[in-house]
């Protein structure tokens, strides 16, 4: 299991060539223990390779990712390669264009082994609702690795590749990271380009790095971020070389510990993992503050609103006319739709669709979408307030560590409780980090996260850093 | 909030799905539940509360008007499932 | 006559393409003609992942819009999804704007049969256009070419009150939009769309009546049909003690019916919300007001200035406005020529059937202001005759060349000189004693005859005042 910066050494040092890395990794995504993988781009992936070699033997290597093996959920396009969203929908679909952090990537040399396996559209936490297959966690292969970016996580957890990119609509990069013992980042919303990921949740969806350690993390942040002008939500805010804001320590930083985010029903092992790490970065000379952010309660109804109204939105365009599933005998329109969409559709995502449609229809806006938005600018508020006083939110990642793959939750809200802790960071577009705590008793990966102020990954970064080191 | 299994069968047939009465009363109930929780919203007065839509730039850039990333016929239909001449076909619409 | 008891109501929702070169938010391209989906983006066929991207020029044409329809340009406006399931809309969904247009308020002006009228404005704002879709073999196809062109809906407030005038509104709005460029004004090929929202009520109530609103209207001779066709049945089903269902009618032009659109099953839920991918438009208000100074003079003002300041006749200064090109050019003939009526006059005649005879855009005529000024100056100072001046603007208006050129390799110099006149004149008289005494008989109309005898001998050079001139001396004689 290596580090990005380790591949990286190796390869700088010609220890190794690309074309090796890339074999090896392409061996092992093929074995996939873990059912990780939706497809495997072994043609792409040994051309990448080559000609990375080949840069390097002219002495123009790109960059820390040149040579390096990477993973992308199968929810962000790439040109040629089969891109599903874990979806029967979209078995069959080929992209024409890649996703601007799938060229991007390709940009920096980075090796693209394959699509990671999702739960479909990116609609759950456990990677379980996925099309077609579940994907399991390589700390215990009998539980979960999170989701819904499970398959990345398990991609890079079991060293695979060296780092993958994700999703994160309401946690699916974060909880994942924790469950796998992995640093996952999900960036202020605007910071990494939408373009060619298929969304979800509009107003939430954001791609992030899942890797091993903190600064791996930032390598990759380095190469996805930036204004895209096909993205006009992305942001033109400055782009920082993260990896040099790493080592500046936490000496004098204030964090705060919010007290709605020791929740009722949290694991015991968790709680003190979270108040362990707080106890860290006091010692490393930052201060550890209480503090309140008194619109936690609502973030999980008011999430559960805006992303199935935005969902139920952004899947009308699967309707089996253009591209995607399309029912074998419908014989008039209305039944194209209708038997398209609900063989296409999994019951998770019919749920989100129904539930977004219902809270869109008329006489109901008001009551659901609107009053979501309006406490969505509470939630907001309560962090803006937060950090005139702290510098970092600490927390825990997910209240409970990775649950059996067989543990039947026939209950969706049991399951959307589940996502608590990462909603709010989502909801307020703030950069959010998870990152390897410790491990349970049983031997299962502890996480917590870091929120920070929009556009502070900086920040973020280096808290995350400081506390990796110690 | 308690949906009816008219309500169900409204919102379905909006979001052109087509259910099975077993699943019918599954959704139902599922969603029912959900809005419960969803409805603890309504305690919290947002009276004079701006909604939050669009987080992110402050106002979009815009593109030049210039013609750019024009597909062809040929890849605009790649993934299609049925194609007739250049166009996307489907079956007979009556109107 | 049961109307006779009834008011109409009226209100018109017209979609307006804008001329701009690629679509709304993408950037395939809006040219006409091409194979099925030629002009598609991956953002027009709506494939996972794409995102919307504002086309500058559409706010641009916009903002113009409001300004020339005197509406208040919005300094934020926000972009909606409006949800149905259509082949023709890809996403699903079509990107418009909702509770905050670009332009709110704001009125058309126009001459109608009885006088000047004026019709509020409700709002202006942009929204993209669907796709077709075509029901030819056992399928039906979708094209995607149009979706996504970037429209303008302009919707009136419910101010008209008669078929005529509604067709007068719609003519004066066109006219407008396409002066200030930005659309090209074509109903057959529905580049000028127009929805009506049709009601009636009895005279004196205050209280409007349940409106229909008629699709399908793609001339205006349709829509003054349909609106009337419309009325009568709404005032049929009061009048038989029914109600009138709110609910969108089809007009069916060969049976000269309207019909309903939609059954109630199908009832539609946009589901409106604000669209998650485009951030408010917001314009600063420097930025407004430059469009604003940019606007040209409008037709209407023009065509009041035309006869006020430059004395010409209403129906001439209607001619002339009816066209941005036409009056352009005829606004820098009369600059260079100093005066109006002259150019006015070729306009009206000369230049006008040379455009039409050979099918000519006045956009590329091929003189200039100042060559077509020298012709008048070479009329005026007797350089040229009227008849040869005709020909020197053929010839103008077919090579671009310099009349004084003209002239000279024409031979079509006036002649001023008094003796070759002189000597025609004599042939001439000598030729016809008859008409001589004729004339010295009383009958001076005979003159005419002599004219033209005489100019025929000058090859049509002679200067036709000075002839007449001459000839009245030597008859009288």
């Amino acid at each position: 299991m290596k580090t990005i910066v380790e591949i990286g050494a190796g390869l700088a040092e010609k220890k190794t060539s690309a074309v090796e890395v890339a074999t090896a990794a392409l061996a092992s995504a093929k074995e996939d223990t873990f059912s990780a993988f939706l497809a495997i781009d072994e043609a792409g992936a040994m051309a990448a390779a080559k000609a990375s070699d080949e840069r390097r033997a002219r002495g123009a290597a790109l960059g820390p990712l040149d040579g390096v093996p990477v993973a992308l959920k199968d929810n962000i396009l790439t040109e040629g390669v089969v891109t599903t969203a874990g979806s029967k929908m979209l078995a069959d679909f080929t992209p024409p264009y890649d996703a601007t952090v799938t060229a991007r990537l390709k940009a920096a040399g980075a090796v693209i082994i394959g699509k990671t396996n999702l739960d479909e559209f990116g609609m759950g936490s456990s990677t379980v609702n996925s099309a077609f297959k579940p994907t399991k966690n390589p700390f215990d292969p009998s539980r979960t690795p999170g989701g819904s970016s499970g398959g990345s996580a398990a991609a890079v957890a079991a060293g695979i590749v060296g780092g993958a990119l994700g999703t994160d609509t309401g946690g699916s990069i974060r909880q994942p990271a924790s469950f796998t013992g992995l640093v996952g980042l999900k960036p202020t919303y605007g910071r990494v380009s939408r373009a060619g990921v298929i969304a979800y949740a509009s107003s939430l969806d954001q791609v992030g790095p899942m890797a091993h350690t903190v600064e791996d993390a930032a390598l990759l942040l380095e190469a996805i971020e930036g204004f895209d002008a096909n993205d006009s939500t992305s942001s033109d805010a400055k782009k920082t070389v993260w990896r040099d804001a790493l080592r500046s320590g936490v000496k004098g930083l204030r964090i705060g510990l919010p007290r709605e985010y020791f929740v009722d029903g949290m694991d015991a092992e968790v709680d003190s993992s979270v108040r362990a790490a707080a106890k860290r970065l006091e010692a490393l000379g930052a201060s550890v503050v209480d503090i309140s952010l008194p619109h936690t309660k609502y973030a999980l109804a008011t999430y559960y609103v805006i992303a199935p109204c935005e969902a139920s939105s952004n899947l009308g365009r699967y309707d089996g006319v253009r591209y995607g599933h399309r029912a074998a005998d419908a014989k008039a329109l209305k039944e194209l739709y209708e038997k398209s969409r609900s063989e296409g559709f999994g019951p998770e995502v019919k749920r989100r669709i129904m539930l977004g449609t219902f809270a869109l229809s008329s006489g109901y806006y008001d009551a659901y979408y609107r009053k979501a938005q309006q406490v969505r600018t509470l939630i907001t508020r309560d962090f803006e307030q937060a950090f005139q006083s702290v510098d970092i939110v600490l927390s825990a990642t997910s209240p409970v560590l990775p649950w059996r793959l067989d543990e039947k939750l026939d209950d969706p809200l049991a399951m959307y409780l589940m996502d608590v802790l990462t909603l709010p960071c989502s909801l307020a577009g703030l950069p959010g980090l998870s990152m390897p705590s410790g491990v349970s008793a049983s031997g299962l990966p502890i996480g917590v996260q870091l929120l920070g102020r929009r556009f502070d990954e900086a920040t973020l970064l280096r808290t995350a850093f400081a506390l990796e080191k110690h | 909030m308690k949906l009816t299994e008219e309500q169900v069968r409204h919102v379905a047939r909006l979001a052109r799905l087509a259910l099975s009465p077993d699943e019918l009363t599954r959704y139902g109930s599922q969603l029912s539940a959900i809005l419960d929780a969803v409805d603890s919203l309504s305690q919290l007065d947002t009276s004079g509360v701006p909604p939050t839509s669009v987080i992110g730039a402050a106002t979009p850039h815009l593109r030049e008007d210039v013609v750019a990333g024009e597909l062809g016929a040929k890849v605009a239909l790649a993934n299609a499932p049925q194609v007739e001449g250049s166009s996307f076909a489907i079956p007979k619409v009556i109107e | 006559m049961p109307r006779a008891d009834f008011q109409v109501v009226i209100g018109l929702e017209v979609h307006a393409q804008l001329l701009t070169t690629s679509k709304l938010f993408s950037g395939a391209g809006t040219s006409f003609g091409g194979a099925p989906n030629a002009h598609t983006s991956i953002v027009c066929l709506g494939l996972p992942g794409v995102l919307p991207v504002l086309n500058q020029r559409a706010v641009e044409l916009a903002i113009r819009t409001g300004h020339a329809l005197e509406c208040t340009v919005a300094e934020r406006s926000e972009w909606s999804r409006k949800h149905y399931f259509y082949p023709d809309l890809p996403k699903g969904y079509q990107i418009t704007q909702y509770e905050f247009p670009i332009c709110v308020g704001g009125r058309v002006v126009f001459d109608g049969p009885d006088g000047e009228k004026s019709v509020r404005l409700t709002r202006i704002h942009m929204e993209e256009d669907a796709g077709k879709l075509v029901h030819e073999s056992a399928a039906s196809l979708v094209d995607l070419n149009r979706a996504g062109t970037p429209l303008l809906e302009i919707v009136s407030e419910p101010d008209l009150r008669t078929a005529d005038d509604a067709v007068e509104y719609l003519k004066a709005l066109r006219d407008i939009l396409v002066w200030i460029g930005v659309n090209d004004g074509n109903l057959e090929e529905g580049s000028f769309r127009c929805d009506a929202n049709v009601s009636v009520m009895r005279h004196g109530s205050t209280t409007f009546g349940t409106r229909c609103e008629l699709k399908n209207l793609n001339s205006f001779r349709f829509i003054k049909q349909a609106i009337e066709i419309e009325a009568t049945r709404q005032v049929e089903i009061i009048e038989a003690g029914g109600k009138v269902e709110q609910e969108t009618r089809l007009f069916d032009p060969q049976r000269g019916e309207t019909r309903s659109m939609r059954s109630k099953e199908d009832a539609h839920d946009y589901r409106y919300f604000p669209d998650p991918d485009l951030p408010p438009l917001l314009l600063t208000p420097e930025r407004i007001e430059r469009s604003r100074k940019e606007l040209p003079e409008l037709p209407r003002a023009r065509r009041k200035r035309y006869v006020d300041a430059l004395g010409l006749p209403a129906y001439d200064a209607g001619v002339l406005t009816s066209d941005r090109a036409m009056s352009d050019l005829f606004e820098r003939c009369v600059a260079e020529a100093g005066e109006a009526k002259p150019v006015s006059n070729w306009f009206m005649g000369e230049l006008s059937r040379l455009l039409n005879e050979t099918k000519t855009n006045t956009a590329d005529v091929k003189f200039s202001p100042v060559q077509f000024a020298a012709l008048l100056k070479a009329i005026k100072d007797g350089v040229v005759s009227g008849p040869g001046a005709k020909e020197v603007f053929a010839e103008l208006f077919a090579t671009g060349k310099d009349p004084s050129l003209i002239i000279q390799e024409k031979g079509l110099a006036q002649v001023n000189d008094d003796g070759p006149l002189l000597e025609a004149i004599a042939q001439a008289m000598a030729e016809a004693p008859k008409n001589v005494e004729s004339y010295r008989g009383g009958n001076t109309k005979i003159i005419g005859a002599f004219v033209g005898a005489v100019m025929k001998k000058l090859g049509g050079k002679g200067n036709p005042k000075r002839i007449n001139e001459l000839l009245t001396e030597k008859l009288k004689a």
